[in-house]
């Protein structure tokens, strides 16, 4: 069993990232130029990595699956970026902001990697001005900070509701003068099909050129992964219909360990599922948590009356509503974290206290806040927000409450990456949502900007540097060697293989298939005997997807189908891995919530004393079980406590 | 509700196109466009038909990958959306709807509804951005911004870079993308430092790549899904003759 | 000159001269309304006679025609490069909602030429060239000057005349209605305090002006 070395310096926690650079090792400006560097996904993570190490001298090599680097799904990150500047002084600092991630990670990430993301997200905040972002600012020209879930002080940085996009276009701005350098290389509408090793080292990628249908072979002396989150395992989720686990499922079949995978996370404000054509979920910002109030009817004869329309949400009185966040934890109220906030709004409707037709929805109530502050500073802060909701759901905001429901909205877990975030498989590196570090069981809000930036823009360029000093002499992997062969031959395998079922069933009908089994059994609520059903369902669904899914056309040339048939494919083999991951964790933290480990009061029960370690699973085979590693956890600066969001 | 599709298909770039009509049954009103391509994808893929490329990704309105020229709008008939934020609840039972690919010279057919639009790309590449590398900046509170210009930058940096406005323009202009960029940094002391070198390159990128002149007719304001004003196009202008004449 | 000068260099130079232009018409009106002010053509003869002989008008008549042909050679290049950006057009007519006049520039310009062109051959050319224009005589005197009066009234007994130069100036006042409000925009002129303002002077210019114009041969033909 290999031992998992997560590398983390010596020093007190504070001094650890300071330290590690101070000693790292460095490649001199003349070598960097020898030197390649493959980098898949142009999101916060890969744009932002790719843009530094180019600054830096190095040959960089992008990919993306859209046309664009600007695409990539940062994009639609809503609400804000986290950073410890404390410019409100209202008690902020770098040890708080550390303290409520690891809180709000529910003690299941590590201490060192965490410290370092609140230590450098401060920097994030003065480039991204520096690039002309333009973050929201008060009358006196000065950055403004609102709050978000989970903390006590208000340090989110945010661009109206399109923060992501404002960060993306800014690391995109960035990756743009780089290409324009001559040092940065793009390629867009390529997928990423496998990793190619050399002497166990990665040293290269073979992608899919989605618009000729080709296959594509790329030499480097690192390969970054920054391919984003796997949330659309479950069918109906926030991500964008083209995110995928693909690339991160490729490399840990070519061994690369896969960190914490049921770690997902549900966020509580998004849009309730509305039809069965559906085919994504959209979310409502966070944010909208700091000034509407979360409730369902006290009643359940009310509720029942609100499912089948002959009551509206507007008659019912103020005491016949139950603001159950509010009430269930007085400190934070509607502020809870994700994890707490979307377990809440599950139990009132399963209890059957939910709204809308379907009964699974809660009300998020804007009245109390207009009547407040009147409708124009509503309007100012949400209105992008109201009128989307409008046109979704073709309903007011401003006159009828808000419906919402949880929905899957990012992944905690990812390719476990020591402090260096590289990967089990030497130069291989991983970034942003990607990766599983950082954010333990629970994401906190306006924690994925922050991290995807802080790997990208300054941890990366530090520590790809440290692996690459030994590569200078490594002469450039030929495309025609025997390892890109063997590549080339096992995917395009794997395409013939699929093209040639030609069965009866669409692969979207097999994506919704698997979304479901998540969704029922690996979503908000686990148990043994649902994650064992689980299992088996996927076993059998993925031999009915070999032998029954029909993909129209061949693999040359632009095949849509055969693109996401790949992607199911991979999609069903991940659930099993998420499935036994949840199955293999005895106790609820953070979004892993098993029914069998809960207080009295239905919080989460964690078991610290069996499961504070980081899971790693490592890949035998196709049919064979994975391999389950431990990587403790230690907290060595932080009292680790219940969560406890009833008092502050 | 039942539809009429007559969609542009064509099988890559070089190949000629041609529209075929498709019928649709039992869409839902509160379907959105895109799902309602979903349900002719599946129904194509079950009848072992090729089904239709098009463009989509986030479809929350914010990626700028959907496209599509619906009965003579891109994005269809409705305001400040994109395609995939169009409801069905905007056409009429039994209407006939014809969808086309965005139309310009610079952005070629890929595939059915694909388009190139890396064009956009290239004139970003030319200048749009702030030329600081990472690291060695000052703390970002240094320097005051006027809560109005930041907010106008913010107007102008909500662009998605999707290609309705070359789509709208009669003259298949890319001035209010390219304007967009242009106003936020201007707007931005960080953006001031190269705001002559940035438009002079960038609308010199824009004119090789073959996007037609702006004749002010702003339909490309009337089919924005974010809204970003022709006001930009004459700051644009009005950076430009500065950068000329000084 | 497409390769050299930029879009905007060109849309700059187009709205400067269409601007020009418009200077110019409020001039060319105000001398013809004198027609009307003084049946005895004595007024506008002698401002058409001063026009014809000062000699900074006289030099500044080339700047007028060099500031015509930038702007007509101008909405060629422009026209034909915006043709080429769409090869291929749509099936369906675009019905995005847009200033209605901006669509038809080159149509109505492309009238007005030809206008202009009738307007040179019947005013411009006559007094200049072909020197067909009779004395101006006043009270049996002869003053010396041409009577450009004359031939004004002459041809406005014309009905067919007078109805094409109606109609030429209804689309001349389509023209100036986009293009009063456009040339601000190009030159980078917007802005949400003036642009309003801007905006509606515009729709007055181009109703007014050609109003002022046709005035000219409708009360001519009806009071002669």
């Amino acid at each position: 069993m290999t031992k998992l070395d997560s590398k983390i310096p010596e020093g007190p926690l504070a001094e650890k990232w300071t330290n590690f650079k101070a000693h790292q090792n460095l490649v001199n400006p003349a070598n960097k130029r020898k030197i390649d560097i493959i980098v898949v996904g142009t999101g916060l993570a890969g744009g932002s990595a790719a843009a530094s190490l180019s600054e830096l001298g190095f040959n960089v090599k992008v990919f993306c699956i859209q046309d664009s680097p600007r695409r990539a799904h940062s994009i639609a990150a809503q609400g804000g970026i986290n950073a410890a500047k404390n410019y409100p002084n209202d008690g902020d600092s770098v040890y708080r902001l550390f303290y409520d991630t690891v809180k709000g990670g529910d003690y299941r990430a590590r201490e060192a990697n965490v410290y370092r993301l609140a230590e450098v997200s401060n920097n994030i905040i003065d480039q991204c001005v520096a690039q002309g972002v333009p973050f929201a600012r008060e009358y006196g020209g000065m950055l403004d900070n609102r709050s978000f879930g989970g903390a006590l002080v208000s340090r989110t940085f945010y661009a109206r509701g399109q923060t992501g996009q404002q960060l993306l276009l800014g690391a995109y701005g960035a990756l743009s003068k780089e290409i324009k350098k001559g040092s940065v290389k793009m390629y867009t509408r390529r997928e990423m099909m496998d990793v190619v090793l050399k002497d166990g080292k990665a040293r290269g990628i073979l992608v899919r050129n989605l618009v000729t249908g080709k296959l594509e072979r790329y030499g480097a002396h690192a390969v970054l992964l920054a391919s984003g989150g796997y949330g659309n395992v479950f069918f109906l989720s926030t991500n964008a219909m083209n995110s995928n686990a693909s690339a991160a499922w490729k490399a840990y079949k070519r061994g690369a360990f896969f960190g914490h995978p049921s770690f997902v996370q549900i966020h509580p404000t998004c849009i309730p599922v509305h039809g069965n054509y559906q085919s994504k979920l959209t979310l409502m910002s966070e944010s909208l948590r700091n000034d509407g109030r979360i409730w369902v009817p006290k009643k359940k004869e009310d509720a029942q009356k609100i499912q089948k329309g002959e009551l509206s949400p507007v008659n019912i009185p103020e005491e016949d509503r139950d603001y159950y966040l509010e009430r269930r934890y007085p400190a934070f109220g509607n502020l809870v974290p994700r994890d707490v906030a979307s377990r809440a709004a599950k139990e009132r409707c399963d209890e059957g206290y939910g709204v809308g037709n379907t009964g699974l929805a809660v009300y998020l109530d804007f009245k109390d806040a207009i009547n407040r502050l009147g409708k124009s500073v509503i309007e100012a802060r949400y209105g992008n927000l109201f009128q989307m909701y409008d046109k979704i759901v073709d309903e007011n905001p401003y006159e009828t409450p808000m419906m919402i429901y949880p929905a899957i909205h990012y992944t905690m877990g990812g390719i476990w990456v020591d402090y260096e975030l590289q990967s089990t498989i030497p130069g291989l590196f991983v970034g942003g949502e990607a990766n599983f570090s950082d954010h333990g069981a629970n994401r906190l809000g306006a924690s994925a900007l922050m991290q995807g930036l802080s790997d990208g823009y300054f941890v990366l360029p530090y520590t790809m540097q440290n692996y690459l000093a030994d590569q200078i002499n490594v002469p450039h992997l030929d495309t025609d060697s025997p390892e890109f062969e063997k590549s080339e031959k096992y995917v395009q395998g794997n395409l013939d293989k699929l093209l040639a079922i030609k069965g009866s069933k669409t692969v979207d009908s097999f994506h919704r298939k698997v979304g479901l089994i998540m969704w029922d059994y690996v979503g908000m609520g686990r148990s043994k005997e649902g994650l064992e059903k689980a299992i088996e369902d996927l076993k059998s669904l993925r031999k009915d997807f070999w032998s029954n899914v029909n993909i129209p056309g061949d693999s040359t040339g632009m095949n849509v189908e055969l693109e996401k048939a790949v992607r199911v494919s991979d999609f069903i083999e991940l659930g099993e891995l998420m499935a036994r991951d949840a199955l293999s964790r005895n106790e609820s933290c953070g979004g892993h919530f098993r029914e069998e480990y809960q207080t009295e009061e239905g919080e989460a029960m964690r078991d610290d004393e069996n499961f504070m370690f980081v899971s790693a699973w490592e890949y035998k085979g196709v049919d064979e079980e994975p391999v389950l590693h431990k990587e403790p956890l230690s907290y060595e600066n932080i009292e680790v406590k219940q969560r406890n969001y009833k008092t502050a | 509700m039942d539809l009429k599709l007559k969609i542009w298909r064509q099988v890559d770039a070089n190949a000629e196109g041609k529209f075929v009509t498709y019928p649709v049954h039992n869409i839902s009103q509160d379907a959105s466009f895109l799902e309602m391509m979903d349900v002719l994808n599946e129904e194509l893929v079950t009848t072992g038909k090729e089904p239709v490329a098009f463009d989509h990704d986030c479809r929350e309105g914010i990626c700028g990958m959907c496209s599509l020229f619906i009965n003579g709008r891109p994005h269809g008939p409705d305001d400040s959306v994109t395609t995939c934020q169009l409801h069905m609840r905007k056409f009429k039972d039994g209407e006939t709807v014809v969808i086309e690919p965005w139309r310009a010279k610079p952005f070629p057919v890929i595939k059915d509804l694909k388009v190139d639009r890396s064009p956009f790309d290239e004139i970003i590449r030319s200048g749009g951005y702030v030329s600081v590398n990472t690291g060695g900046v000052p703390d970002a509170n240094t320097i005051p911004i006027n809560k109005e210009n930041a907010d106008l930058a913010m107007d102008a940096a909500a662009c998605i870079g999707c290609g309705a406005c070359v789509a709208a323009c009669k003259n298949a202009s890319a001035m209010l993308f390219v304007s967009a960029k242009v106003s936020q940094l201007a707007l931005l002391p960080q953006g001031k430092v190269e705001a002559k070198r940035r438009v002079e390159s960038m609308v010199a990128k824009m004119d090789d790549l073959g996007f037609g002149n702006c004749t002010n007719t702003y339909a490309c304001e009337a089919e924005c899904p974010k809204d970003i004003s022709v006001s930009n196009i004459a700051r644009m202008n009005r950076e430009f003759l500065h950068a000329k004449i000084t | 000159m497409s390769v050299k000068y930029s879009s905007i260099t060109k849309k700059i130079w187009m709205s400067l001269m269409g601007l020009f232009l418009m200077v110019f018409l409020v001039v060319h009106l105000s001398i013809n309304l004198l027609l009307l002010v003084d049946p005895t053509r004595e007024l506008y003869n002698t401002a058409a006679h001063f026009m014809g002989t000062n000699p900074f008008i006289q030099t500044f008549q080339w700047v007028l025609f060099l500031g015509f042909t930038i702007h007509i050679i101008l909405g060629f290049v422009l026209q034909i490069q915006n043709w080429i950006a769409r090869p291929k057009g749509y099936k369906v007519k675009a019905t995005s909602e847009d200033s209605f006049f901006s669509k038809y520039m080159i149509h109505t310009g492309v009238i007005i030429l030809i206008f202009l062109g009738i307007h040179f051959v019947n005013f411009f050319f006559r007094v200049k060239i072909f020197h067909t224009v009779p004395d101006f005589i006043l009270n049996g005197v002869n003053t010396g000057m041409e009577d450009m009066g004359i031939v004004v009234v002459e041809l406005f007994q014309n009905p067919s005349y007078v109805i094409g130069y109606v109609i030429a100036l209804i689309i001349l006042g389509f023209h100036l209605d986009h293009g009063f409000q456009s040339a601000w925009q190009s030159i980078g002129v917007n802005n949400s305090k003036y642009t309003p303002f801007l905006k509606g002077f515009g729709h007055l210019y181009a109703i007014f002006i050609p109003l002022g114009f046709i005035a000219i041969p409708v009360v001519i033909y009806l009071t002669t």
